[in-house]
């Protein structure tokens, strides 16, 4: 295992493995952007990804749903599985007609009242019938978030999904997400570019940055006054801190250098560095 | 009523403009009006290599066509040039290189200018044929895709994540675009087929709040550009692909006159 295990979650006996990426890496134009990622998402399962921005976050999620394959190691996934995803960044070409119950059906037969539920559990009932490029950025993520909900996923994997949502809206939907979790039992990986508050009911966080740096679960906000005072009690209940540590650091001249010594930007760069991984090393640390 | 040529260049007309219209949307949709262009002007060079080997110049245009598209897919995978240098590299050399083999083929007799901008003339009962059967393959064709293909459209990402294998799917949508090619030739031209596509469906998008709805206005102003600019053809003595682009243009043109509907501002 060449990351250390700050915590592990606890499975449980009838944990069931949706999806689990062993020593995943993957490059683009001869630089890995992620390397020596494990990971895994069981049913009922919450996990967030952190990370600097360019951390490797979306590949990450994208490699766990097969849009990218990975360049070394090994992604499995359940069989037949279904998922739901809501990208990072996605824009409909205006010159596309397309109302919101139209982006809901686009891959899937869905019953209006399907349609209208999944529309009305993101509180945004009124737009069914609005056309998808005239809608806000909060809008159009909420609109998307109803159409991963509405294909009743196995494993919904939300990629930065509060993106143009304010703050009461951010609560009321990692509200929502949990819901989801708790009504369909489905597991979920939620990417985030939060570095310390999470949702507080992730049962695991994995911070990224190149590869994995750490990994644990959360702190109650409620157990930290200042966090309190900021956030208010009601968003208490929602998010949590992440406290991390990290074994090792990243150099400020923007290279990361790998567990195994590497560095992500291509540059063979050879270190003192052995290949055992028993010893914290220094990395170097793009300042994000 | 076959027996009249301009009877026969209508029926071709109008074929070719419904099978044309939901190709064009995606070809707006998705961006592709340069690479329409690049597999229509590589149309000269199917028709001189099918020339050369004595086969049907609709097979030979359909060929090329499909060659060249497998071609971009494979290069902008792996070359260092953007698609849009690309495609200008390949729509200009096949061209070229289309009108150097005609030229130096001194046995054929090849009306040129008939090939570039279409000839109401030169509809044969057995082009009606070609065309109503490729494009009954087209429309079948783009139906089964429709789907996966719209999927693709709205984001690749999206339909990969949901399972959807969107490299099969764009190959297939080539092989019809090629195909419409290779059947619009003859009344449109090669140097306009690409605004039979794009033109109709431009004129459909103030007016469509869906998809589908869109594919079937665009058909239908395709429809009506085809008949005015046959009419105009004749009228005037004017070739007929220019003559229907330019009837196309005029109605996209008088459709911006027209309020759009309330539901859709």
């Amino acid at each position: 295992m060449p990351i250390p295990l700050v915590s592990q979650p606890s499975p449980g006996p009838s944990a069931h493995s949706l999806v689990k990426l062993s020593g995943v890496g993957i490059a683009r134009s001869g630089r890995w952007l992620v390397r020596d990622v494990d990971l895994e998402v069981r049913r009922g399962e919450i996990v967030t990804l952190i990370g600097p921005n360019g951390s490797g976050k979306s590949t990450v999620a994208k490699a766990a749903i097969g849009v990218h394959a990975p360049d070394e190691g090994r992604v499995v996934r359940q069989a037949g599985m279904r998922i739901g995803y809501v990208p990072q960044r996605m824009a409909v070409d205006p010159t596309l007609p397309l109302t919101v119950e139209r982006l809901l059906c686009l891959t899937d037969t869905l019953r209006p009242a399907e349609v209208h539920a999944a529309l009305a559990l993101v509180g945004i009932p009124q737009l069914a019938r609005a056309q998808v490029h005239r809608l806000s950025g909060g809008e159009f993520q909420r609109a998307l978030l109803a159409r991963a909900i509405a294909r009743r996923p196995d494993l919904l994997v939300l990629d930065e999904p509060l993106q143009g949502v304010d703050f009461t809206g951010e609560v009321a939907l990692y509200e929502l997400i949990v819901r989801i979790r708790d009504e369909t039992g489905c597991g979920i990986l939620l990417v985030s570019h939060d570095l310390h508050v999470v949702m507080a009911q992730t049962d695991t966080v994995v911070c990224l940055n190149g590869h994995v740096c750490c990994r644990g679960s959360p702190q109650s906000v409620s157990r930290s006054p200042e966090y309190l005072a900021l956030f208010g009690p009601r968003a208490a209940q929602t998010l949590a801190i992440y406290s991390h540590h990290h074994d090792h650091t990243h150099l400020d001249d923007g290279r990361v250098r790998l567990a195994d010594g590497t560095i992500t930007d291509g540059e063979d760069h050879h270190h003192g560095h052995g290949h055992g991984h028993e010893h914290p090393h220094e990395h170097p640390h793009g300042g994000a | 009523m076959l027996d009249d040529f301009f009877a026969r260049a209508l029926v071709a007309g109008i074929g070719i403009a419904i099978a044309a219209a939901p190709l064009g949307c995606f070809v707006v949709w998705r961006r592709m009006a340069y690479f329409g262009d690049t597999m229509a002007h590589s149309a000269l060079l199917g028709i001189a290599l099918s020339l050369l080997l004595g086969a049907q110049p609709m097979l030979g245009v359909f060929a090329v066509a499909a060659l060249v598209s497998a071609a971009l897919l494979l290069l902008a995978r792996r070359a260092s040039l953007s698609t849009d240098a690309l495609l200008g590299i390949l729509s200009h050399s096949t061209l070229a290189a289309g009108l150097v083999m005609v030229a130096l083929m001194t046995s054929v007799r090849i009306d040129l200018l008939s090939l570039l901008f279409g000839d109401i003339l030169a509809v044969t009962r057995f082009d009606l044929a070609v065309i109503y059967g490729g494009g009954a393959i087209v429309l079948v064709g783009i139906g089964g895709l429709w789907r996966r293909l719209l999927a693709d459209t709205v984001s690749t990402e999206l339909a990969q994540a949901e399972g959807l294998r969107p490299e099969g799917t764009r190959l297939a949508f080539m092989l019809l675009m090629a195909l419409v090619i290779a059947i619009a030739m003859k009344i449109v031209g090669i140097l306009l087929i690409t605004s039979l596509l794009i033109i109709p469906a431009a004129t459909a998008r103030r007016f469509a709040g869906g998809p589908e709805r869109m594919a079937v206005l665009a058909a239908c102003a395709g429809v009506v550009a085809v008949v005015a600019g046959l009419f105009g053809s004749l009228r005037w003595d004017t070739p007929s692909g220019p003559s229907i682009v330019v009837a196309a243009l005029a109605l996209f043109l008088a459709s911006l006159l027209v309020p759009r509907p309330r539901s859709l501002a």
